[in-house]
């Protein structure tokens, strides 16, 4: 019994010690660079092996959940060992810039994606566009009857239909530009008209779309590219779902487009190589494969969305800053006060 | 009663690293200021919140002692058919982590969701928390007092509540302390239920408005949540007296179920059915239904290899740390052990991602060298789960005679051989059955770990996140089922440690 338990100790003893010798961060120029990435890995790896290929450059990269990345990118302040961070949404990206923490981008870097789709002090910039939108299921919903606007789904027709997820960030980020773009008073407007309307609640989006696509519930406002990742886990094509997405008239506040996007650390301001991998993000390639492989839209203008979206151009997001979509304490708070979350 | 110095100086350490969660809060907190903490803690949200979890904590923690007692007694303590098979079904359901858990029902149940759906798959999650320390103390009480009790004309439930249940309190209360804890700091089941409770509530904070500082001074409720708790169980303990067993005690009879004895069965089977079947059917069907496959065999057996690194490494660490707290307790009852004990449960009901953000701060601005290594992270669950082991240790102390170390010591044996001779090897099977707690309890953990993991490396539930956060649940069921089944290894040694006469 002892001679083991003494082996085990003493193995345990030495990986760890092992495994505690990591590499230097931060050095400029070393064909090495450490990435922080609030997307999920399925999502990023395979990007960030195209650019390994592509550059010779070597990628760590750590996953996690991008609100507490940015929560631990603030933790660790000028002492971070990121070179890059790639977020989710705007919002992480502006909360740890708020801090002062990223380094404003090149100017031939931001050139790469559309001026409304980045910081405006420079220091984050969208990779890809992620829309909102309506998805519904045809056997419960007629198209005749499909809202026109986004505020439509408060009326009696759509009573306990429609389901949200409050406590998701592409929701918040929509309630965010609605009290921006249309006011405070209509936004708590909006938000006490889907709670007096039987609004089902949602933990996430996926869950949403799901259960559309199974026929349990009638519709939702949720993201675009659920319905994508959901077909690709049952072997399908996203046209064959019985989830359908439709996007409102265009410019409808309903159709905002949010971003995930990048951001190279201050640590790593100098660093060539940290800014290689924010250009590849945003180069054909990557901007393909975030199109075709992950059913997101592509920021880079030379890249065509993925077949059976519509184009930027024919859904026309209503004209919102996402620089202007930072005060989302307010937003919470007015989400709380209406009792949806 | 003699200064026991040592044990002192290292529970002191011990306990520092349990209040490192706390330290972090209190800084943190401190500069939110005032007039934010009050703006933040006294509303009318904070209230109803806390008011939910502890009912929460309420219902299943009756619901765990129920089912955890009267599985234990059934197991121990009758002529129940196939006692070990349902021994170590009753245990297992601590292999599964509370999110597979949730999940599973929510895809399985229509409309599953709220306050009872939680309740009910928290209680099947953690009723072992109270199974395991009752049964084991079962199995050790003195059968003599119940002969006396029978002898003097009681009849069978009479003794059982006058004299069995009351040897075996302090078992059921240290248990019960352990699923209310727990259910207080639990994310994964409420999350997939919905029920707003405060750790959801936490949760949501950090990614509501990315509001980190509104999130830490929710947390600081939980600590008072937490240190009403512990008054109450306190309070209830000091009446119960100390059970050492004196010298050599018989196995302890058995009750005869007779005609009730299918009933049992079925009950036990029903309980096993929905604690393990249920997740095993989901894991079976997300396989048959998806397309996404897991990575190659060798990064399943890497992320095995790490899962099983990190917690060994982490349970390692912790029962190093618990030795001298629940050795100091047992052996110098007072006052301020008690209150040592005590202050190593603070950190317990706080959500993984505030012990995560706490141990970014220390490694950060203490441990540099240690950040993002595997030591940092086995720290974190040395702060988290130290009650397990502190728990066991203390228990498996108090059941062995402090006579035999006094003696050896009045002999002239130096403490450190004394310890090594005398104490370790009476209290090893207890100190072993915390530390397989404490491993399968790492291993489940994922936001601490999803935070501190050195970077580039994964484990099992860091895996199981992966895949389940983008819709690929064909790829996530085998790490959940790695998961399940190297968790069921501790809880099967864990099981039978308990159950074998």
């Amino acid at each position: 019994m002892k001679k083991p338990l003494i082996l085990l100790v003493a193995a345990v003893l030495t990986a760890a010690t092992l495994s505690a010798c990591g590499d230097e961060p931060n050095v400029a120029g070393d064909k090495k660079i450490i990435v922080y990435s609030g997307r999920g890995e399925s999502l990023i790896k395979p990007a960030l092996e195209k650019f390994t290929k592509a550059t010779g450059i070597q990628v760590e990269a750590r996953y996690g959940d991008t609100a507490q990345m940015a929560s631990q990118l603030i933790e660790e302040g000028g002492r971070t060992k990121a070179d890059v961070f790639i977020s989710q949404d705007a919002g992480g990206l502006g909360a740890v810039a708020k801090k002062g923490l990223l380094a404003a981008l090149p100017a031939d870097t931001l050139a790469k994606a559309p001026k409304e789709f980045q910081s405006r002090a420079g220091q984050w910039v969208g990779v890809t566009g992620r829309a909102r939108t309506f998805v519904y299921n045809p056997d419960l919903v007629p198209v005749a009857d499909l809202p026109k606007s986004v505020f439509d789904v408060t009326q009696p027709q759509w009573r306990g239909k429609v389901a949200i997820a409050p406590t998701n960030g592409s929701f918040q980020a929509f309630v965010t530009s609605l009290r921006v773009g249309q006011g405070e008073a209509k936004a708590e407007e909006f938000l006490n008209g889907l709670k007096a309307n039987g609004v089902q609640i949602r933990s996430n989006n996926i869950q949403i779309v799901q259960e559309v696509a199974d026929g349990k519930l009638p519709a939702g406002l949720v993201n675009h590219y659920y319905l994508h990742e959901i077909a690709k886990e049952k072997g399908i094509a996203p046209e064959t779902m019985k989830a359908k997405l439709h996007f409102f008239t265009p410019g409808d506040p309903g159709n905002l487009v949010n971003v995930s996007g990048a951001a190279i650390t201050m640590n790593s301001a100098n660093d060539a190589d940290s800014k290689a991998l924010v250009d590849f993000l945003l180069g054909a390639e990557a901007q393909t494969y975030f199109a075709n492989e992950v059913g997101e839209y592509p920021l880079s203008a030379s890249v065509p969305a993925a077949a059976g979206l519509p184009t930027f151009a024919g859904i026309k997001p209503p004209a919102i800053d996402l620089n202007d979509l930072d005060s989302l304490e307010q937003t919470v708070a007015l989400i709380k006060k209406v009792g949806l979350a | 009663m003699r200064a026991r110095p040592v044990l002192l100086a290292a529970s002191l350490i011990a306990v520092a690293v349990g209040l490192i969660p706390l330290g972090y809060l209190a800084i943190r907190a401190g500069e939110a200021g005032w007039p934010r903490i009050a703006a933040e803690v006294f509303t009318q949200r904070t209230a109803v919140l806390a008011a939910r979890s502890i009912g929460l904590a309420l219902v299943v923690t009756l619901a765990c002692v129920v089912i955890g007692v009267g599985s234990a007694f059934l197991v121990v303590r009758s002529d129940l058919p196939w006692r070990r098979g349902f021994g170590v079904l009753a245990a297992l359901p601590l292999a599964v982590p509370t999110y597979v858990a949730g999940f599973s029902w929510v895809s399985t149940v229509d409309g599953f969701s709220g306050f009872w759906a939680a309740a009910l798959v928290l209680t099947l999650c953690s009723y072992p928390y109270v199974f395991l320390p009752v049964a084991a103390a079962l199995r050790g009480t003195d059968a003599a007092q119940e002969e006396v009790s029978r002898a003097l004309g009681k009849g069978a439930w009479r003794t059982f509540t006058g004299v069995t249940l009351r040897q075996v309190r302090p078992a059921v209360a240290a248990g019960a302390l352990l699923v209310a804890l727990y259910v207080f700091s639990d994310f994964g089941a409420v999350s997939i239920v919905l029920v707003d409770t405060f750790t959801r509530a936490v949760f949501t904070a950090f990614s509501l408005g990315f509001d980190r500082t509104g999130a830490l001074v929710l947390s600081t409720v939980l600590v008072v949540l937490t240190v009403l708790l512990l008054t109450g169980e306190g309070l209830t303990r000091r009446k119960g007296a100390r059970y050492a067993r004196p010298g050599v005690s018989r196995p302890p009879t058995r009750i005869a179920l007779r005609g009730l004895r299918w009933p049992f069965i079925a009950a036990l089977a029903a309980v096993s059915a929905l604690a393990l079947g249920m997740p095993a059917a989901s894991l079976i069907r997300w396989l048959s239904a998806g397309v996404s496959r897991p990575g190659s065999l060798g990064e399943i057996a890497a992320a095995t290899g790490n899962s099983l690194f990190v917690s060994v490494a982490g349970a390692l660490l912790t029962t190093l740390l618990a030795l001298p707290v629940g050795l100091y307790a047992a052996r110098s009852p007072g006052f301020l052990s008690a209150g040592l004990e005590r202050l190593t449960y603070l950190g317990h009901a706080l959500p993984g991602v505030v012990i995560g953000l706490s141990l970014v701060f220390f490694g950060i601005n203490v441990a540099y060298s240690l950040y993002q290594t595997v030591w940092l992270l086995a720290l974190a669950y040395a702060a988290l789960f130290l009650p397990l082991a502190v728990g066991a240790v203390h228990a498996a102390a108090a059941q062995s005679p402090p006579a035999l170390e006094d003696t050896a010591r009045s002999l002239g044996r130096r403490p450190l051989y004394v310890f090594r001779t005398i104490t370790l090897p009476l209290t090893l099977p207890g100190v072993g059955a915390g530390a397989a707690l404490t491993v399968l309890t790492c291993m489940k953990e994922l936001p601490a770990t999803l935070l501190l993991r050195p970077t580039g490396m994964d484990t099992l539930a860091t895996e199981l996140w992966t895949h389940t956060s983008v819709s690929e649940y064909a790829a996530a069921a085998p790490y959940a089922a790695l998961l399940v089944l190297i968790a069921a290894i501790p809880t099967w040694a864990l099981s039978r440690e308990v159950i074998s006469a």
